[in-house]
């Protein structure tokens, strides 16, 4: 009976892990360039860190892989971790306090529908807890475009901002659940919501329609919308004060970016600014402020943001820079049984030599062959087809470092 | 190939049987809850025939054993709230035998969108119920799914219970009030999805769809009356010291009670035909509910009850799925002597479990085992190195899953007969059970380990007697 690989679930290979090490190289170096430290949660969280109010959507929950420990009786689930930052943000409330720059890799799970779409899929993340900053929001996003620049990939930004779809919403008078349902569905991704909704309040419309069809850069037009907001809803002072602050400082660091107040991103707990990263039209990763995250927690009053990416998504656009040559590999042969010893000192010493050296296993037939033999000569050494010999090892790593 | 038809027993058999009795079906044994589970019908002699639990059919239909079949809207949901993505489709509202499903809560209703501790619901539907509580943001909850009775857990063992009556008028009647409608359900034709794609089932489905009764059931009929909002309030305060025991319905009903008169123990309102749960005992500092022998260590072990008389199989069955559980046999009662064993076909050419072992090494098709007992199911299966199987959870009348639509059962048995009558066989005997009396392991106080004690006392002496 031929054993079959899990639905949803993927082996990576040799050469998909030569990229994905690639890529993360990359990203550990930036971030560790910019300060941030790294740590890592477990695999398994109790369901409720994930279920308490304003933290995942609905839709986000209905994909969680849950399921009852061996203790489990009291009937509470755990869970395969479904994303990265309420972890991290619940050690840093268990562990942690002041400012942290953190940075993290982690394999998510999630039940896609379709087996054919990955059910784990592996993310990076970097989070900013104790700042509260537009400086702060500005440093993820900027950081982020550093590490997708130096993967060479060309990223778009799209910008939106949680406190303001909240004051829209609650400028429409909705009652408590569809509020709810409605901001769900506007962070699950239904672009549309937010439209059809205002739509039916036509003292609304007129100052909502144009802000929900806003395309391409445009800060600009949304100072001079502000006047005009801020008349007709009080309450949207402040996240839209904090908005265009932030827009303010990425306009001087020079980042280009689209507002889309519709947008979604699945993640309930964002209170502020939230980012999407796209690349050829598809998501790559995205981030927000999440100020109230930390204190749901009985962490304190900790205001914090963060970005994760897409590892699946990133290793399938990135081009590998070919700067280091392939490594060449040395064949060890062990010409008779006396020679063991011999051999694997040899293959010892070509290592901390820094060689890769290879123990013949199978009699294959590469470009550099060095048999070791019990008598004299003890190598003898041979370069694509020519040979020659060497009394010692030293002699040896001598001709290969020419 | 022949056409597969899962019909339902129980609730809604005879409305099924009058409707495929229109439909001239013509069908030898369906009218009534006998042993017999393959009808022939005589319309249709080439359709194979089953009748289910109404619980097991969507399953059964999901799994592909059956191409149709019939069952509540309720059990349907159950399944595809969890499963969307599973195989059943629902054709057609049978327009008879619907109802409602209610969350319910006590009349002093705890709030539920509390920080801290858990909103514990108790539900016949555990899925549902973790829909519900995730659709609501319940920050913190645990579903306690239970055999039945879930109306009997508020206020005491549950904030919630989630259950089906014909009217939310029915809730009162048990001390309840409506939270939230979730469902109005009615009894649906469905049908496995490839089935519907692939086969030829329009002959059988015409007959039905013709059955069908003109009259439209009118939304109107049933008018519920006002959610009642939720309010605060602390949770359900119960003297420390009392003694909670649960007491079984069903099966083991009456030999409770013989039980306790042997041991000279007063109990009124026990069985209670009007649904009452809470019969009194007269015993001081002693409070009783009535609930399914089936959840009792589960109840237990979560500090809800401090006694209850159950089985050893369910004790078994609940360490198996939790093995550093509190719950502990107290005393043998040793009563309703069954013994839990593995049976297969006859035709099946294995006599043990080694014999299994080594003809699942050549099989290609996971193994089904089919039990009521799905924990010591799965364990049983573990253990005996079983390679690739599945257990499938059923909920009684086991015995006719063999050979189709299961390759084992793990079963209870008195005496054998029905194992035999049904052309099985037994290959392995896992133990004995006999009715037991269970505590926890926790500590309890001084007064409570009196209370406890003296009980215990009374039923050792009626059980040596």
């Amino acid at each position: 009976m031929k054993i079959q690989r899990c639905k949803g679930m993927r082996d990576l290979s040799p050469a998909d892990m030569k990229v994905f090490r690639y890529v993360q190289g990359v990203y550990r170096d930036s971030f560790i360039k910019w300060g941030y430290r790294e740590v890592m949660t477990p695999t398994i969280e109790y369901l409720h860190l994930f279920t308490s109010a304003g933290t995942l959507t609905p839709g986000m929950l209905g994909k969680v892989y849950s399921f009852l420990d061996w203790d489990g009786w009291s009937g509470e689930r755990i869970v395969l971790r479904p994303e990265g930052t309420i972890p991290v943000a619940r050690m840093y409330s268990d562990k942690m306090h002041g400012l942290a720059r953190l940075y993290y890799t982690a394999n998510v799970f999630r039940f896609e529908q379709n087996e054919n779409d990955n059910r784990e899929v592996w993310q990076c993340g970097a989070e900013i807890i104790g700042a509260g900053s537009a400086i702060a929001d500005a440093e993820l996003i900027v950081l982020s475009l550093d590490i997708l620049k130096n993967l060479g990939i060309n990223t778009e930004i799209r910008l939106s901002h949680a406190g303001l779809i909240n004051a829209l919403l609650t400028k429409l008078g909705l009652s408590q659940e569809e509020h709810h349902k409605t901001y769900d569905k506007i962070l699950d991704g239904d672009t549309g919501a937010l439209a059809d909704i205002s739509k039916q309040s036509p003292e609304l419309g007129d100052t909502l329609l144009p802000l929900l069809n806003l395309k391409g850069q445009s800060t600009a037009f949304l100072k001079n919308q502000q006047a005009l907001l801020c008349h007709n809803i009080p309450d949207i002072k402040k996240p839209l004060d904090d908005f265009i602050k932030t827009l303010a400082v990425l306009d001087e660091l020079g980042v280009k970016y689209q507002i889309n107040i519709a947008s979604g991103a699945g993640f309930e707990y964002y209170t502020g600014v939230i980012f999407q990263l796209y690349a050829n039209k598809q998501k790559i990763g995205g981030g927000g402020r999440y100020d109230a995250l930390i204190k749901s927690m009985g962490g304190g009053d900790t205001p914090a943001s963060g970005f994760a990416l897409y590892l699946d998504r990133l290793m399938k656009m990135v081009k590998m820079r070919d700067s280091t040559p392939e490594e060449k590999i040395i064949l060890v042969k062990v010409s008779s049984a006396d020679a063991v010893k011999e051999a694997f000192k040899a293959a010892d010493a070509l290592r901390q030599a820094g060689f890769i050296a290879e123990i013949d296993l199978d009699g294959q037939k590469p470009e550099l062959v060095l048999e070791v033999k019990s008598g004299t000569p003890a190598f003898v050494f041979t370069i694509n087809g020519k040979s020659q010999q060497a009394k010692t090892i030293a002699d040896v790593i001598k001709v290969l470092e020419g | 190939m022949a056409i597969k038809i899962a019909l339902p027993k129980g609730r809604l058999l005879r409305k099924t049987a009058a409707m495929l009795q229109r439909a001239e079906w013509g069908l030898d044994d369906y009218q009534s809850s006998t042993s017999y589970y393959r009808p022939k019908s005589s319309k249709f002699p080439e359709a194979l025939i089953r009748v289910f639990n109404e619980k097991d059919i969507p399953i059964q239909i999901a799994m592909g054993n059956y191409d149709l079949g019939i069952c509540g809207e309720d059990w349907i949901e159950e399944l595809l709230v969890k499963y969307p993505s599973s195989g059943v489709i629902k054709i057609k509202d049978l327009l008879y035998g619907g109802g409602a499903l209610y969350v319910a809560a006590a009349s002093t209703a705890p709030n539920l969108r509390q920080n801290g501790s858990a909103v514990r619901i108790a539900s016949e539907y555990p899925n549902l119920a973790e829909s519900y509580a995730l659709k609501n943001h319940l920050s913190r909850f645990s579903v306690f799914p239970v055999w039945g009775a879930a109306e009997a857990y508020p206020p005491e063992n549950a904030e919630l219970a989630l259950l089906s009556a014909d009217h939310a008028s029915e809730l009162k009647a048990s001390g309840m009030q409506m939270v939230k409608k979730m469902l109005d359900y009615g009894t649906y034709l469905i049908a496995n999805r490839q089935s519907w794609e692939n086969k030829n089932l329009e002959k059988i489905v015409t007959t039905i769809f013709e059955a069908i009764p003109e009259i439209s059931k009118s939304p109107g009929e049933k008018k519920d009356i006002e959610p009642t909002p939720v309010k605060s309030s602390p949770a359900v305060a119960i003297d420390k010291n009392t003694v909670r025991l649960a007491l079984p319905d069903g099966h083991q009903q009456q030999q409770t009670v013989d039980l306790l008169n042997k041991a000279g123990i007063k109990i009124e309102g026990y069985p209670g035909q009007d649904g009452n749960r809470r019969p009194v005992i007269a015993l001081d500092g002693i409070t009783v509910k009535v609930i399914r022998p089936q959840d009792m260590p589960l109840q237990v072990a979560n500090g809800n009850f401090d006694l209850a008389i159950t089985g050893r199989d369910w004790l078994a069955d609940h360490l198996a799925q939790f093995p550093s559980s509190p719950v502990k046999e107290i005393l043998n009662l040793k009563l309703r002597k069954v013994r839990l064993v593995a049976v297969v076909h006859q035709d099946l050419p294995v006599e043990d479990t080694s014999g299994l072992s080594k003809l699942l090494s050549r099989r290609e098709l996971p193994f089904r085992v089919a039990s009521e007992y799905v924990n010591i199911a799965d364990k049983y299966a573990r253990e005996n190195h079983l390679g690739h199987y599945r257990v499938i959870p059923t909920w009684g009348a086991t015995e006719a899953f063999l050979p189709e639509d299961a390759d084992m059962l793990i079963e209870n048995t008195e005496t054998g007969r029905t194992i035999t009558r049904h052309s099985l066989k037994i290959i392995d005997t896992l133990f004995e059970s006999t009715a037991c009396l269970i505590g926890s392991t926790t500590e309890a106080g001084e007064t409570k380990k009196e209370r406890v004690d003296d009980l215990v006392n009374k039923l050792r002496v009626a059980v040596e007697a």
